[in-house]
């Protein structure tokens, strides 16, 4: 089976490195076909590029033999993979019901103030983009964020100072 | 606070894994299938369905596909909700051995973990005692000499309250877009890629273990009311002290927000609680000497659903807390179906605007239709009917609420 | 048969259709959006909401989606109930929030569902007063316009472009209030059947891009039901014309043919039409240089045409009666054919396997209902499109019947897909290249005409139970025919699919022996695809021996002093040495076409002809099916139909077919097809304009604002007005589908039988080869092989945009053309130091661009057929060379194939 696409689609394609096709290769063996393989792909491009450029984009595509509407429509549906360009940290904040009635709208605030941006956006620095994410379930101890993959608890604007500072001088 | 996950000896050590030597030793499919039923054990992701009959509708026999597939569908992201989190960063072999139970039952050689993304700690543990499980032979080819293969394989989503609806998850796994599947068909039937598939919650899975391993009698034995067993209970908002616990299906809500939670903090009130996450009917403080069980909870108009609380005191907008309800649904809807991609929008909308005191009559009027418009049978999925239970109750116990945000032009929480 | 209630009423209906269809069938109205008659219910829309109780003691009922609920016996259903108004009320309420309202700016307006249903359904206040979503549109090809923020995300679309007709850039993204569906960039649709989004559409997000450049509204288009001219599929459509111009072509149902669907060649492939080229007036030529006659001088000329003593050749893309009209003209014995001499004899092959009892030939319906195909050589996807969409839907059949097995109702369309997966009912393709069916297909296997034709009759062989050690097959090739074998003849109704495009017949007689030995106590379906609208009405009504070599070698040898040419270009049909040698020596070449060609300008006399809008008229498709088409308005120029010049000026279009119906053979039941007055309600003729045509004064208002007495069409039943009998329920002629409350073309159940079934007025045109013998036995194979170090064995490639001649003359068909390029495989091109995109010449002298393709098989080479080459010039195996010189301006950029190569792309 084989899906047609158009020569000069797949001609912008940017190249896979090979730490994406070892890892896009090993999820092949899990999923009975390419659809379920294509989502995985998109992470693991996203775990080693930030994000995913149409280039990536196409490049999963053309690597998978998929759709590139296709893989878009599934890009585009999920919260987790970004399609825009973000900053070295993603901040996933929780801004569902119990971190809400925990006043995480004033941590939200202080983020904002703090880091000059909004939901949706990214610093200047590019060091962090500010997401919002449905509960992270962990309401026992709200207010509740991610940056990366680690989780932050019972939040306080102290906190929230100690936290950006510290993944600031990590990358410094 | 957090512990290391149990390491496979230890757990081992304390009665771990009895129940696949138990199957080792000659447990048939159909006994697992009947101890389960006759256990009376009820699904704790929501709905609350019994797990036994629900397996029993997977194709058995020659004719039936050769291909089966168990589904854990760890994707917890109903509001208010943390309770599937505490057990597979907790006690992940409890969570696998249960995966093999189920499998062995149904007849699957292959099951999925769906995760949650953002659980990353649950990545990390799941991932350990799933090597260690492959590493004792619990996994892989011919477990334990039974002739029984199973792989278990992590996925982890990426991020959709919707694939907690089990079609969408199907889908999802599918690498597609998750929106629902019509049923029937039901998974059990066609499922994942078209085949046979069992989808269990991560607690209902967890409870597999135990029934095998001590019987149905002991099993029993643990619920207090007319439910069999113990369930993970947990509260969340302004409260002395926050949690989940594990306790028998049946105990009082009083017992649970008064003796584990420590009350209300100081200097609040207990306006009103959603007894079981975000898409469940608002309950009240004459409420809690209701026993937390599904059909108590359901005669006074709510559902016990996952048994996660949560608490709404009286210094907070309850007209926030449904309106913060309704941006996540009308987020989180999947876009296919009418009431819910345009319905939940419109909602979301009209709270906004109370909150920024442009609400009216009007307004409130359109609010009340919707709960109809987006209720069970009118949309594809649950999506949206969860949404009308904390609007639809909202709206009748805190008329006065909305009524003061229409007069006063503000919201009256705010000073 | 079961029983429901509706309303109180009882109905008998289908129990394995679901509810929606079911009162769609019965006449009731009941508004939808995500449903479509062949694509089933998904429940995405909500709309069709009805009450249903459990029985008659059922107070309360619950609401449930009509098109999702089987239409069991003794269900109690009602439309009419207050909470199902109700919530059907809230549904479009809800659809209706971010739409722009722009319906007086909107194409769709006027022929749109969405407006019907708002009405429909009870919506005429909007309260909702905040934010309306809006969207970015895309460019989506010269076809296609895209407005998204009309879009009520019922995924029609995506349904029908990926699911349906296999398209794989069209896709829903983002999600909740956000849907959004478009390509993953802006870019040209893909499809070949792209066309369809805009009837699918509920209203107008794709529209009718070339249409929109000189818009009217549905209600002021002068339309007739007519047939397209741009392949022998014989799809109905509806064409509209106003000011004098044709301005758009829609589909017309018919259950037997096209359905609800048609390709983009025969939607946008029309304005040559209204083309400034049109050949205007008659005239005389001299030095390529039109010089227009005096009247007293086209008297003389016609006083001279039909004096006999010429000879003529036909046309297979001229009517029957044109080509009728020309064989009587100058006698059956002066009839030659007007195709090349290869094609006519596999044409005139075909024509003994239509006689042939141990063949079923199939509608496209029939093709619908396969479950194991074959193909053996014919590129269906260009030559013959909407049979190559009809053969997509026909490896689904596994998928129904897995369903079944299933309890699973074969409407529920997604539920369906998924337990199928993969699984599909077998399609075989034999072919030069990649083919756009690649993707449903079990194996395409390439090769040159003999290898296609090797493997057919091994596979016919193998069914038979009989040796294929005379063929010399490959071990792989062995295999492949076992495979084939074993899937066609477990079939319960196998196809075989095969045409004279490429004038192979051993392609058709290895297809034809497939299909013999799969014979069992029916006859087996075989499809035999001819190129042109009206080729086989052409070759019925032309001797076998009347080859266009034998009048061209005649002309050439001075035996011929008057050759009149009936619409065609012989450059097309003949190598151009032959063709320049014979017109050279004839004295009189009188050529009628519509447009200037390469003919015309060496004839010494050429007659304006109508085109297909322009005249009634007959043709005969592929199946042998007749099928009439109407005028749908009069031509601006000075053109006739051929007949009426041809004939003495007092015959009338029925004559012509009452005529050719009583004397040729096979056309017994042509006058079948005529309707009469009689049968009309009060004798009153069918209106071409609408009840709400407007604007009659303003046409000329700049001149005169009199209105001009309208035109009396004396020859047809349909008038050139608003008067008569409109195309209601009851009436015989369906033009322009309309009921009261449906202005969309989803007014066509009104008209069916049922949903999907034949309309009310019957009309599904008229088989004519009906007569059967049993004389036919197998072919013996006949291969010949080319092998030459030096030269590749030419295969032909057909596009659907450019291959066919009128198309190719319409300004949407030429933006999506490429220049003529020859394929070539890999090692060939390697070979042969030739580049992808590089310019070539073929045998030293035509040039064309390079076109690497992975499947072409190396040895061949597979060449563009289109204006821009002489196919006819070239011999069984050519010699690809470098060149510099430049092939054109348009590349083969877009190029929808498959097997490209990358690497030097």
């Amino acid at each position: 089976m084989s899906t047609q696409v158009i020569a000069s689609t797949k001609n912008r394609a940017r190249q896979l490195t090979e730490e994406e096709i070892a890892e896009i290769e090993h999820e092949k063996t899990l999923y009975p076909d390419n659809q379920a393989v294509g989502l995985e792909a998109l992470k693991i491009v996203q775990k080693y590029q930030g994000w995913v450029s149409d280039e990536s984009l196409l490049a999963i595509a053309d690597y998978l033999d998929l759709s590139a509407a296709d893989l878009e429509g599934v890009a585009t549906f999920f919260n987790l993979v970004y399609r825009q360009p973000v900053g070295k940290n993603v901040i996933l904040f929780c801004n569902s019901v119990s971190c809400w009635i925990c006043r995480c709208d004033d941590i939200k605030d202080h983020i904002s103030k703090k880091l000059d941006i909004d939901f949706g956006q990214t610093t200047e620095d590019d060091e962090f983009t500010f997401i919002p994410v449905p509960c992270l379930g962990d309401c026992d101890n709200a207010p509740v964020m991610m940056v990366g993959d680690d989780l932050h608890r019972n939040l306080t604007p102290e906190k929230v100072d100690e936290i950006i500072t510290q993944y600031r001088n990590k990358s410094a | 606070m957090s512990r290391p996950p149990l390491e496979i000896a230890a757990y081992e050590a304390n009665d771990g894994y009895q129940s696949v030597h138990k199957i080792a030793g000659g447990l048939s499919a159909n006994d697992v299938l009947d101890t389960i039923k006759g256990s009376g054990l009820k699904g704790r992701g929501g709905a609350g369905f019994p797990t036994g009959l629900k397996w029993s509708f997977v194709p058995q026999g020659e004719n039936s596909p050769e291909q089966k597939y168990l589904v854990v569908n760890a994707d917890e992201m109903e509001p208010g909700t943390f309770k599937d989190r505490l057990l597979m960063e907790g006690d992940p072999h409890l969570l696998l051995e249960g995966m093999i139970i189920a499998a062995y039952t149904i007849g699957a050689s292959k099951a999925y973990i769906f995760l949650r993304g953002e659980y990353t700690t649950s990545v990390r543990t799941l991932k350990n005692a799933i090597a260690e499980a492959y590493d004792k032979g619990y996994l892989g080819k011919n477990i334990l000499n039974t002739g029984f293969d199973l792989d278990i394989i992590l996925h982890t989503s990426a991020g959709r309250y919707i694939c907690g609806e089990e079609t969408a998850l199907l889908n999802a796994l599918e690498g597609k877009r998750a929106n629902p599947r019509a049923k029937p068909p039901f998974p059990q039937v066609s499922g994942l890629w078209g085949k046979p598939t069992i989808v269990n919650n991560v607690e209902t899975i967890c409870n597999l273990p135990g029934i095998l391993t001590y019987g149905i009698d002991w099993y029993k034995g643990l619920g207090q009311g007319a439910d069999a067993g113990t369930k993970l209970f947990g509260v969340s908002g302004r409260v002395k002290n926050p949690g989940c616990w594990e306790m028998p299906l049946g105990v009082s809500i009083r017992e649970l927000l008064e003796g584990k939670a420590g009350g209300m903090q100081d200097g609040l009130g207990l306006k009103a609680f959603l007894p079981g996450g975000g898409s469940t009917d608002f309950m009240l403080p004459e409420h809690l000497d209701i026993a937390l069980d599904y059909d108590e909870i359901a005669k006074v108009g709510s559902r016990l659903a996952t048994g996660t609380m949560i608490i709404l005191d009286d210094q907070t907008c309850p007209v926030g807390m449904v309106g913060n309800l309704m941006k996540f649904f009308a987020h989180e809807s999947c876009g296919f179906c009418t009431p819910c991609r345009d319905g939940l929008p419109w909602v979301d909308t009209i709270f906004r605007e109370f909150e920024e005191g442009r609400g009216s009559e009007k307004d409130l009027q359109i609010l009340r239709e919707h709960v109809d418009y987006m209720g069970p049978g009118r949309t594809f999925c649950a999506l949206a009917p969860g949404a009308t239970a904390p609007l639809g109750s909202g709206l009748k116990y805190f008329e006065d609420d909305f009524k003061a945000h229409i007069k006063q032009k503000r919201c009256p929480y705010k000073h | 048969m079961a029983k429901i209630v509706i309303d109180g009423k009882e109905y008998e209906v289908d129990p394995n259709n679901n509810l929606l269809q079911e009162c769609l069938s019965q006449g009731l109205d009941l508004p939808y959006f995500c449903w479509h008659p062949c694509m089933g219910s998904v429940g995405a829309c909500r709309q069709c909401a009805v009450k249903q109780y459990r029985d008659e003691n059922d107070e309360t009922g619950t609401i449930v989606m009509a098109c999702m609920t089987p239409a069991t016996d003794g269900a109690i259903i009602s439309i009419d109930d207050e909470q199902a108004h109700d919530m059907r009320e809230r549904v479009i309420e809800s659809l209706m929030i971010s739409h722009p309202h722009d319906c007086p700016v909107c194409e769709e307006g006027g022929e749109c569902h969405l407006q019907d249903m708002t009405l429909m359904s009870g919506h005429n206040y909007r309260r909702y007063d905040k934010k309306k979503v809006t969207h970015r549109n895309q460019y989506l090809g010269p076809f296609i316009n895209h407005e998204m923020n009309r879009c009520i995300t019922c995924y029609r679309c995506v349904r029908y472009y990926d699911d349906y007709a296999g398209g794989t850039d069209l896709s829903a993204q983002a999600s909740h209030h956000h849907t959004y569906f478009g390509r993953h960039e802006e870019g040209v649709l893909e499809s070949e059947f792209s066309g369809n989004l805009v009837e699918v559409c509920p209203t107008g997000v794709f529209t009718d891009k070339p249409f929109s450049e000189h818009y009217t509204r549905k209600w002021d288009l002068q339309a007739a039901p007519s047939v397209c001219v741009g392949c022998s599929v014989g799809c109905n459509t509806t064409p509209g014309e106003r000011y004098g111009t044709l301005r758009r072509i829609v589909n017309r149902y018919n259950s037997e043919v096209n359905g609800y669907f048609l390709c983009d060649r025969g939607r946008f492939g029309w304005d040559h039409v209204n083309s400034e080229e049109r050949i205007n007036a008659p005239a005389v030529v001299s030095n390529g240089q039109f010089s227009e006659l005096n009247d007293a001088e086209v008297q003389q000329l016609l006083t001279d045409l039909r004096s006999g003593d010429a000879i003529a050749i036909g046309s297979p893309r001229a009517s029957n009666e044109s080509n009728y009209a020309m064989r009587c003209l100058v006698g059956v014995d002066n009839f030659y054919a007007g195709v090349s001499d290869r094609e006519h004899d596999a044409n005139k092959l075909m024509l003994q396997l239509h006689r042939d009892s141990a063949f079923n030939i199939p509608s496209v319906r029939d093709i619908e209902k396969a479950d194991a195909v074959l193909i053996v050589g014919e590129d269906v996807t260009n030559t013959a499109p909407r049979i190559a969409l009809a053969l997509r839907q026909s490896v689904r059949n596994k998928a129904s019947e897995l369903a079944a097995e299933n309890n699973i109702p074969g409407w529920q369309d997604a539920a369906v897909r998924e337990l199928a997966q993969h699984n599909r009912s077998p399609l075989f393709i034999l072919s030069n290249a990649a083919t756009r069916l690649d993707d449903v297909a079990v194996d395409t296997t390439t090769g040159s005409y003999a290898d296609q034709a090797r493997i057919a009759y091994a596979v016919a062989n193998a069914i038979a139970g009989q040796s294929n050690d005379d063929l010399g097959l490959s071990d792989s090739a062995q295999s492949l025919v076992e495979t084939i074998s074993q899937a066609l003849k477990s079939a319960k109704r196998p196809l075989i699919v095969t045409g004279s495009s490429n004038g192979e017949a051993e392609l058709i007689k290895a297809a034809a022996n497939v299909a013999r030995a799969l014979k069992s106590d029916t006859p087996t379906d075989l499809c035999l695809i001819v190129p042109e609208v009206n080729t086989l009405g052409l070759e019925m009504l032309t001797q076998v021996d009347h080859k266009l070599g034998v009048a061209l070698s005649k002309c050439a040898a001075g035996e011929v002093n008057k050759l009149v040419v009936l619409e065609n270009d012989l450059y097309r049909r003949a190598a151009t040495a032959d063709v320049d040698a014979a017109l050279a020596k004839v004295e009189n070449v009188i050529v009628l076409d519509q447009m200037p060609t390469a003919t015309t300008a060496q004839a010494n006399y050429v007659l304006p002809v109508t085109a297909f809008s322009e005249h009634e008229a007959t043709y005969v498709n592929y199946e042998g099916r007749a099928q009439l088409s109407f005028q749908v308005h009069r031509t601006r120029t000075g053109a006739m139909p051929a007949w009426r010049w041809l004939s003495d000026g007092k015959d009338d279009v029925n004559t012509i077919i009452n005529r050719c119906s009583e004397e040729a053979s096979d056309f017994g039941h042509l006058d079948d097809l005529v309707p009469h007055l009689s049968q009309f309600a009060a004798g009153l003729k069918i209106p071409r304009q609408s009840h709400r045509y407007s604007g009659r004064t303003a046409m000329i208002a700049n001149l005169n604002v009199h209105e001009p007495k309208q035109p009396i069409d004396d020859e047809s039943v349909m008038s050139f007005s608003m008067e008569g009998m409109p195309s209601m329920k009851d009436a015989s002629i369906l033009g322009t589908t309309w009921a009261p409350s449906w202005n969309s073309n989803q007014s066509i159940s009104k008209f069916q039988e049922e949903v999907n079934g034949e309309l009310k007025q019957g009309h599904t045109g008229t088989l004519l080869i009906s007569e059967k013998s049993d004389a036919g036995s197998f072919f013996e194979p006949a291969l010949s092989e080319t092998s030459s170090a030096d030269q590749l064995a030419l295969s032909w490639a057909f596009q659907i945009f450019g291959s066919d001649e009128l198309s190719a003359k319409s300004s949407a068909i030429q933006a999506r053309m490429t220049d003529a390029y020859v394929g070539l495989s890999p090692a060939d091109a390697e070979r042969l130091e030739i580049k992808q995109g590089q310019p070539v010449t073929i045998d030293g002298g035509a040039t064309a661009i390079a076109c690497v393709r992975e499947q072409v098989a190396e040895g061949n080479c597979i060449v563009y057929c289109g204006e821009q080459l002489n196919p006819n010039d070239f011999g069984s195996s050519v010699a690809i060379a470098k060149s510099d010189s430049s092939a054109g301006d348009r590349g083969i950029a877009g190029l929808i194939v498959s097997d490209l190569l990358e690497e030097s792309y």
